[in-house]
């Protein structure tokens, strides 16, 4: 079974250090959220954890199914079956979501064996539509231009559709949540639920309770001032919901945020 | 007064360009007396009282040519051109469609055509330029020195009075020509010399698909040199789809003249795609002289290396209700340079016109660098004219959305540059050259 695992992780942008001190583990099969008020570090955990280059790993250790992902570049976190839904996904002018997804499938195809010959495109197309079916997208969105003149709710639906596309065995969903509607928001979190299983992991960083109504977390982490100061169940969700975060600055004495 | 002296010392410098080392027996066709014969020595008087353009010359400013070895070219003729090699299979496969109407091949020792029986039936002709002098001097007549002339420059004299070679197309009146026809200029070895005339003349209410290509094998050392010679005259409610694609060796110094008339209701669809030689310049000039004419030119174009591309466009409205439509887009790595320098001019009469032309460049080395200078010069006062121009660079953030999915950077950055031709390639839906093209970005980006 795949196992993520975070010890003591400090994240430095710049000059500023972001996390201090990250433990966390999230085993294939199980789904955590991440909660905390703006600017606590839980998208800098993300990124880094992907391996965005202005995130500098200061300190600590993060192992993913037994490898020292810190070592990694992106592409590689990738293939190994780590996924990492954006908050503001990244506008591709000129290449289609069709294109894109089989070029990011033959990649991770090639990078199990560098002599496969990438998906066939019947196969492909079949494929792509029925996740596009599940996610309720018209066909059409398979040929736009990636995130280019998207909106919103269309960014963060092609995020999910990437998802369950690539299927990775432990996704990052950094405020998937942030911006969607009602009906977006059951959507994307069907999208979530049916990856949902022994063979799925995932992280799903949010402000808010109201999505944990679509997908029931099995752990909730509360992140204040770069380090995990509470986790839960579901329940504590709930908590955080009704009596806000300062119970938490309180009881570890941490000036806002 | 250092300075001055520097300055002094620069100027002496270009003035320093030779001569060619071409001489007056060599512009002489078997044909004495014909109108190429007369055209060529004309030229020739041209030819040699025109200078060198230098970097002062503002076409030529960031255009510098003082690196070419004026006096270590010979033309190829008969039995001097030693082992070349032949022109590659790939290059005569058709771009455009299925099947050629015509093809023409044209090497140092050999010209090779075919031309569908029906359209010479037709009274289509398409043929190398002293065909056309033997068979067809009075077509040729019609577009011989007449849309390019030979005073325009340096290059265009030398073209004009040294090109025995040459493709020349005469569409008759009403005739519409179904299957593209083709040529290719192979300009294969080093030190050589070659010249070409490419003249097509559309009578009214004819159409016609264009594809030419001059191409050659890379060299490592030596030069060779083109100078060449487009001119089109496109007749009233005619149309002509012309798609012309340089693959020159990257040792070439490549010339071009080029120019395009278009009549009353005419319309002329351009396709310039550059990825070879050593440096060019290409002078393209749209001329819409009729009512109504409209043109559009799409160009593309990727550099690496130490290539120089040069792309000097002119969009003419001559006349009232003209449409012109420019688009060149531009990827650039290594130390390579572009330059793209557009004029729109409306003349005082060509109301109702309506002018745009835009450059985008994507600069993906540090070494690389892309100049686009857009203008706009206006006399008539009811037209709409705009214009616009890019030089930017990959953003770091979207290979890192790229390599998040699993696509290696070299990948990513791929797929980011074809996605950058996307707008371009649309307007060419030609999948053969869309496919050529993307094999040339591949193979630069390997």
């Amino acid at each position: 079974m795949s196992e993520l695992v975070i010890n003591n992780l400090h994240v430095k942008i710049d000059d500023n250090e972001i996390l201090k001190g990250v433990n966390l583990t999230v085993k294939q099969g199980e789904i955590h959220a991440i909660m905390g008020p703006n600017g606590t570090g839980k998208s800098t955990l993300a990124y880094a954890l992907m391996g965005h280059p202005n995130y500098n790993v200061t300190k600590g250790e993060a192992f993913f199914k037994g490898k020292n992902i810190l070592e990694l570049s992106p592409d590689e976190r990738s293939h190994l079956g780590l996924f990492l839904a954006f908050q503001y996904p990244v506008a591709i002018p000129g290449v289609t979501v069709a294109n894109f997804l089989r070029t990011a499938i033959n990649a991770k195809w090639r990078a199990d064996d560098p002599a496969n010959k990438g998906i066939r495109i019947p196969e492909f197309r079949k494929l792509l539509k029925e996740r596009m079916d599940l996610l309720k997208m018209d066909h059409s969105f398979a040929g736009r231009y990636l995130n280019d003149g998207f909106s919103g709710g269309e960014k963060k639906r092609a995020e999910i559709l990437q998802m369950v596309t690539l299927k990775p065995e432990i996704a990052i969903l950094d405020e998937t949540d942030s911006g969607l509607d009602i009906d977006a928001l059951r959507i994307v979190s069907e999208g979530v639920n049916a990856l949902r299983g022994k063979d799925f992991g995932a992280v799903i960083i949010t402000h808010y309770q109201r999505i944990l109504n679509y997908i029931k977390p099995d752990f909730v982490h509360v992140m204040l001032h770069g380090h995990i100061v509470e986790s839960g169940g579901a329940d504590l969700a709930l908590r955080l919901e009704e009596q806000g975060y300062d119970w938490l600055r309180e009881k570890y004495d941490i000036v806002s945020p | 007064m250092m300075s001055e002296l520097i300055k002094s010392n620069i100027r002496k410098k270009f003035r320093e360009i030779k001569e060619f080392n071409f001489t007056e027996t060599q512009v002489t066709t078997s044909a004495n007396g014909s109108i190429l014969d007369e055209f060529r020595r004309l030229s020739w008087e041209i030819y040699k009282h025109l200078p060198f353009p230098t970097t002062e010359d503002e076409p030529w400013r960031r255009t510098n040519i003082k690196g070419l070895k004026t006096d270590a070219f010979y033309i190829p003729v008969d039995g001097n051109v030693g082992d070349l090699p032949e022109i590659p299979e790939y290059l005569m496969k058709p771009l455009v469609g299925e099947i050629h109407g015509g093809f023409i091949a044209i090497q140092p020792e050999k010209i090779n055509i075919q031309l569908n029986p029906r359209l010479s039936q037709q009274g289509v002709i398409f043929t190398d330029l002293t065909t056309a002098n033997e068979k067809y001097p009075d077509y040729l007549a019609k577009i011989l020195g007449k849309v390019v002339r030979p005073e325009e420059g340096k290059f265009s004299a030398l073209a004009s009075a040294m090109a025995k070679q040459g493709v020349f197309i005469y569409v008759p009146e009403g005739v519409h020509v179904e299957q593209p026809l083709h040529s290719v200029l192979w300009a294969a070895g080093i030190n050589l010399a070659y010249f070409s005339q490419i003249l097509i003349y559309l009578e009214d209410r004819a159409s016609l698909t264009f594809v030419h290509e001059s191409a050659s094998p890379n060299q490592n050392d030596g030069q060779t040199l083109h100078a060449g010679i487009v001119a089109i005259h496109v007749g009233a409610e005619s149309q002509l789809r012309y798609i012309e694609l340089q693959s020159l060796g990257n040792h070439v110094w490549n010339f071009m003249h080029e120019r395009v008339q278009v009549e009353r209701d005419g319309n002329i669809d351009w396709v310039f795609g550059a990825v070879g030689s050593r440096l060019t310049k290409n002078f393209s000039d749209l001329d819409l002289i009729g009512n109504g004419a409209t043109g559009k030119m799409s160009g593309f174009y990727f550099t690496d290396g130490n290539q120089h591309l040069d792309h000097d466009t002119q969009q003419n409205h001559l006349a009232p209700f003209t449409t012109s439509d420019l688009l060149f887009k531009g990827a650039l790595k290594g130390h390579s340079r572009s330059v793209w320098q557009g004029m729109v001019y409306v003349a005082n009469n060509a109301q109702r016109t309506d002018g745009y032309q835009a450059n985008r460049n994507l600069i993906l080395s540090k070494g690389a660098r892309a100049d686009s200078i857009p203008g706009l010069e206006i006399l008539a006062d009811d037209v709409r004219c705009s214009h616009g121009a890019t030089v930017g660079k990959i953003d770091p953030e979207m290979i890192f959305y790229l390599q998040s999915r699993g696509i290696l950077p070299i990948d990513a950055e791929r797929l980011i540059v074809e996605g950058f031709f996307e707008p371009i390639m649309q307007r060419i839906p030609y999948e053969g050259v869309r496919k050529r093209f993307q094999e040339s970005i591949e193979n630069k980006m390997a």
